[in-house]
This record gives C-alpha cells, sequence and structure tokens, in this order.
C-alpha cells in the first residue's frame, strides 16, 4: 500500500485518568477519569459548553493534558500514536486549492496508487466528480464530507468527530452515518459529539454525558436513554436547560 | 502641456530612443535586483516571525511596521555614511554604483516584505494550525503550505515592493548620484529634467512611470481577481 502509518499495536484500551484542563481560571475539564475499552462508537452527549470539544481534542493531543494523563494501551501519546488518530473538526478546515490537492496534502508521498486511494474514497463520499473544484466552494455538507474522506485517508484507528452532522441535510447526513457504522465495523474506535438523540441512537454503544466540564455518566447507550442515572443527563434527555 | 508630453512619451517608445532605454532599463534593473534580493530575506523572516512566537518577536514586528514609513532620504543618507570613502564600508568603493542603489532600495523594500508577509502568513496559520497539529504535520511542511496557499496574496506584497522601489528618488539620487550612463533612473531623471524647466520630458518620463505602474497593476488585479473567484485568497 502506499503511506499509511505503520499500524503497531491497538490503540485501546484508552485510560483517561484525573484529565482537567483550564483556561485562565475557568475549568473547562475537571477530573474526567474513564476507559475507552473496546472498538465501538462513543457518543459524547452534553449541553453547549460542557467540555465535549475540548476532550476530543485532548484525546488528540491538541491541548495540553495538565493535570492528568491519557495512555494508549498502556503507551503516553506520542507522534506515533497521534498519526493513528484522525480528528475531524466542526467546522471543516480546509486548505485553500482543489477538492484532489486537499486529500493529497494528508499523504506524505503521492503515487499513483495514492491517486486511486484518493479517488475511492472521494467517491465513497460521493465528491467523486467534484476533485477538481476549490474546496471553499464547496457547499457545507460537502466540505463536512471531505474533511470525513481526509480523515480516513490516514486509516486511523481511533477516529475523533466533532459533530459531524452538524446543520447538514438528510442526505449528507445519511452519508456520514453510514460511513461512521461501516468504519467502525472494519475495527475502528470512534468517538463522536453530538446534540442529535436520535444519531447517538442510531450510532453509538456508549455514551459519555457531560455537564460543566465534569462526566457525569458513562453507560451503555440503551440503558443511558431508558434509564439514566444522573438527573442531569434525564433533565438534558428531556430536553430542559441545564443549571 | 499635457498632450505635448504624451506625445514626447510616445515618440520616446516608438523611436525606440537609445538614452531613453538605457535609463529605463537600468530603472528595470536596480528595481528588480532590489525586489529580488529582498525577497529572498524577507519572505523568510516574515514567514518565521509570523509563525514562531518568541521574546522580543512583537518588538520585531513593531519595528519593521515603522520602517514601511522610513523617509527614503533619511535612508540614502544613512546608507551614503556608512559607503562613502571615509565610512566604515568604504573600501567596498561603492558609492555611486547600481549597487548603492539596491542597496538603499532594499532598506526601504525590505519591512514592507517583512511586515505584510508576516500578517498574511499569521492569519493562515491561525486558520490551519490546529489541522496541522492534529494531522502531526512537519513545521517544515506547515511552513510551505502556508506559503503556497498564501501565493496569491504574497503577489501582492512582491508588487508593493515593486512599487516602492521603481517610484523612489530620494535614496537612489544620494547614492547613485544621478550619473548620466551610469547610475541615471527613471525618477532621478525625471527630478533633473524637472529642475532643469525642462518638464515635458519630465513629464513624458512620468507618464511611461506611470504605465509601467498600471500595467504592473493590472497583471495582479487579474490575477487576485481569478484567485478570488476559485476562493483561494
Amino acid at each position: 500500500m502506499f503511506d499509511k502509518p505503520k499500524k503497531s499495536k491497538s490503540l485501546t484500551p484508552i485510560v483517561i485518568s484525573n484529565l482537567s484542563i483550564l483556561l485562565g481560571k475557568t475549568k473547562i475539564l475537571d477530573k474526567i477519569n474513564c476507559k475507552i475499552n473496546n472498538k465501538s462508537i462513543f457518543a459524547i452527549l452534553g449541553p453547549n459548553g460542557a467540555g465535549k470539544s475540548m476532550f476530543l481534542k485532548s484525546i488528540n493531543g491538541l491541548i495540553g493534558v495538565k493535570p492528568g494523563k491519557i495512555n494508549f494501551n498502556s503507551r503516553e501519546i506520542n507522534d506515533h500514536i497521534r498519526k493513528e488518530i484522525a480528528l475531524v473538526f466542526q467546522k471543516p478546515t480546509l486548505l485553500r486549492r482543489s477538492v484532489f490537492e486537499n486529500m493529497q496534502f494528508v499523504l506524505e508521498k503521492k503515487n499513483q496508487l495514492s491517486n486511486l486511494e484518493i479517488m475511492k474514497l472521494l467517491q465513497r463520499v460521493g465528491l467523486g466528480t467534484f476533485k477538481d473544484k476549490p474546496a471553499r466552494l464547496l457547499s457545507g455538507g460537502e466540505q463536512q464530507r471531505l474533511s470525513l474522506a481526509r480523515a480516513l485517508l490516514i486509516n486511523p484507528s481511533l477516529l475523533l468527530l466533532d459533530e459531524p452532522t452538524a446543520n447538514l441535510d438528510p442526505y449528507s447526513l445519511n452519508l456520514i452515518e453510514e460511513i461512521i457504522l461501516d468504519e467502525n465495523k472494519k475495527g475502528k474506535t470512534i468517538i463522536l459529539t453530538t446534540h442529535d438523540m436520535g444519531q447517538a441512537k442510531r450510532l453509538a454503544n456508549e455514551i459519555l454525558f457531560f455537564n460543566k466540564g465534569k462526566l457525569l455518566e458513562q453507560t451503555k447507550a440503551i440503558n443511558f436513554f431508558k434509564k439514566p442515572k444522573t438527573k442531569e443527563a434525564q433533565s438534558y434527555i428531556n430536553g430542559k436547560i441545564l443549571l | 502641456m499635457i498632450l505635448e508630453s504624451f506625445k514626447h512619451a510616445f515618440d520616446l517608445v516608438l523611436t525606440l530612443d537609445k538614452d531613453f532605454f538605457e535609463i529605463l532599463l537600468l530603472s528595470m534593473k536596480v528595481s528588480c535586483f532590489s525586489l529580488l534580493f529582498s525577497c529572498l530575506v524577507g519572505l523568510p523572516m516574515g514567514t518565521y516571525l509570523a509563525i514562531k512566537n518568541f521574546w522580543g518577536r512583537d518588538t520585531i514586528l513593531i519595528i519593521f511596521n515603522a520602517m514601511m514609513g522610513l523617509p527614503p532620504v533619511v535612508v540614502g543618507l544613512i546608507v551614503y555614511l556608512l559607503i562613502s570613502r571615509s565610512g566604515p564600508f568604504g573600501w567596498l568603493g561603492i558609492l555611486y554604483t547600481p549597487t548603492a542603489m539596491i542597496i538603499a532600495q532594499m532598506i526601504l523594500i525590505i519591512p514592507i516584505i517583512v511586515s505584510l508577509t508576516a500578517q498574511i502568513i499569521e492569519e493562515i496559520n491561525e486558520e490551519y494550525k490546529d489541522l496541522f497539529k492534529s494531522l502531526v504535520i512537519s513545521s517544515h511542511k506547515a511552513l510551505i503550505a502556508c506559503l503556497y496557499d498564501a501565493r496569491y496574496s504574497i503577489l501582492t506584497v512582491i508588487l508593493a515592493g515593486f512599487g516602492r522601489a521603481i517610484s523612489e528618488v530620494g535614496a537612489v539620487i544620494i547614492v547613485g548620484g544621478n550619473i548620466d550612463h551610469l547610475t541615471r533612473v527613471m525618477t532621478t531623471t525625471i527630478a533633473l529634467e524637472t529642475s532643469k524647466g525642462n518638464l515635458s520630458l519630465a513629464l513624458a518620463l512620468g507618464i511611461i512611470l506611470l504605465l509601467i505602474a498600471l500595467i504592473i497593476n493590472l497583471i495582479l488585479i487579474s490575477l487576485k481577481t481569478r484567485a478570488k473567484r476559485r476562493m483561494y485568497v
């Protein structure tokens, strides 16, 4: 194959202990402890400002973790591990280039094989005919699909998705959900944040519920929606404001 | 007189006036070389200042920003003092040569290139940095990507530098001496002809200088419009 990172040991279980993030004097994340122990789909739920995106960014290594620790199969984060993690941002960051060049950018070497792989992925996300189009001229849904295709090109073991379907049309939403399920079947661990309860029910095996920077609940999705353990989660499901 | 000047300007170009083309060629040569060397120094320096965060960075940027408004005659005077026979670099023997003119123009252009490049790259880096970090992109590759994606904006910076160089008179007249067939350029000729009362020729040269600036700006605008349409700016 082309220059996909060599897979070493599995990244799971991911053990997060005592993870805190301070922004000035504000605690964004407060002593988070959890274990992501299998190749499932985890949905992070919680109101705005609960710390969901920060949690994803800290797993990706974008934000320094202090105090606290994140271990990937007993290894601390390093560049080698980070190359096996892909993060799709809520607002896609696309280079000022064509769709194809945006895909090419993540590869270290460009060759015939990698070009074929790019085209395969673009077709998979429904952008096969847009390869020469400037990426920034794509619609919101198309940009999000391109962002996902670019993340998949590096063939990550762990896929982090920050509200991947926020404000998307039903076609893009269905396509992205199908890809998420498909990639999970192929053995990828997926952690996504969402405000869409239906999506969490459809996709997630486990739910992580955040509020005010605290992880209040980690439970099986089926149990979470049937009988959440905390009153905050119950209020959130019922669409009430959490104070 | 304006019509007469236009006629004079056309005559100069159409009759392939030898002296005129010599002046024009030297003007372009001095401006292009000073621009080239300024870009070689200014683009990496501006990019470095935009991407790296180190102690004193803001002070350096403030100094370069302030230097964008340097009075050319002051620069000319300083360069003159440095390269005149009694100056520290007098041994180089470059006073009243095109080399001295290039050096003086570089001092005027480099701050423009550094400040504007830093501004552009800083903006693009701010937009891309989380992506680069999450993809574990090397800083070398990130730097090239920023410069490549800012190429149309950088072009504007380069042309702004060229505009400063080609229109400059104060510094080059001091260090070049406006010597016929040696250091006489368009702007210094205009100054000389005006002082001699030969306003028609001065105006004709001015018109040609304006035309050069106009052509360069037209190229720039068409390139930027094309890029903007493709959302590359």
